[in-house]
């Protein structure tokens, strides 16, 4: 365990207050905004700056505090990268899908012509 | 540990549970389901982030494998929910 340089911890420190900041921005957001295909778009910003931004914050503190480079919590980052956009579609096409189910008059029509036609 | 990382580590941490505030009153009151499988969601990734930032508060690695499970889970959870909200099953 070696003592971590108050550069580093300053850093780190600025990198967590970033993170509180974009979170707190985006459940704003997420509340405030009217529309369910507005009020997807806020979570984005928690979901990639957050979790970059305590990502390396990690990286940096453990990096400095055991003398090698920790990197591990990249995991977290591309397990995000790769599962949120998946978790975004489906809800939007949920959402488009009852929207059509419940025939609400600014639907916007389907791209493909349907079956048969 | 100095002084500013303390207090920016209660920072974080607070900042986390005004935004986690947020999004449970708009788990309680969004009008249709897809609302509240988003707010879930974010839920799940605002206690991602607190174990996170708890493991650099005690120096310990411990706390990033819970964040992985937890981070796993909430993919599988919303996505289930999603298909069933869409399907009316999870497993055709």
């Amino acid at each position: 365990m070696n003592p971590v340089p108050f550069s580093i911890e300053t850093l780190v420190a600025g990198l967590l207050v970033l993170s509180g900041l974009f979170v707190v921005i985006s459940a704003i957001g997420f509340l405030c905004l009217s529309d369910f295909f507005v009020r997807m778009h806020p979570p984005a910003l928690a979901y990639t700056f957050g979790s970059w931004c305590v990502t390396l914050a990690g990286i940096l503190y453990f990096s400095t505090l055991e003398s090698r480079a920790v990197l591990h919590p990249w995991l977290i980052v591309i397990l995000l990268s790769v599962t949120v956009p998946v978790t975004t579609v489906l809800l939007a096409r949920v959402a488009l899908f009852r929207r059509r189910v419940a025939r609400a008059a600014d639907t916007p029509p389907p791209l493909s012509p349907p079956r048969g036609a | 540990m100095s002084e500013l990382l303390s207090g920016a580590i209660a920072f974080a941490l607070g900042c986390y549970a005004v935004a986690s505030v947020l999004v449970l009153v708009r788990l309680v009151r969004g009008p249709r389901a897809q609302d509240r499988v988003l707010a879930l969601d974010l839920l799940y990734f605002h206690a991602m982030l607190v174990l996170l930032v708890l493991g650099i508060r005690h120096r310990s690695d411990v706390y990033f494998e819970a964040a992985l499970l937890i981070a796993l889970f909430s993919f599988v959870s919303s996505s289930a929910m999603a298909k069933f909200i869409l399907r009316g099953e999870v497993i055709e």
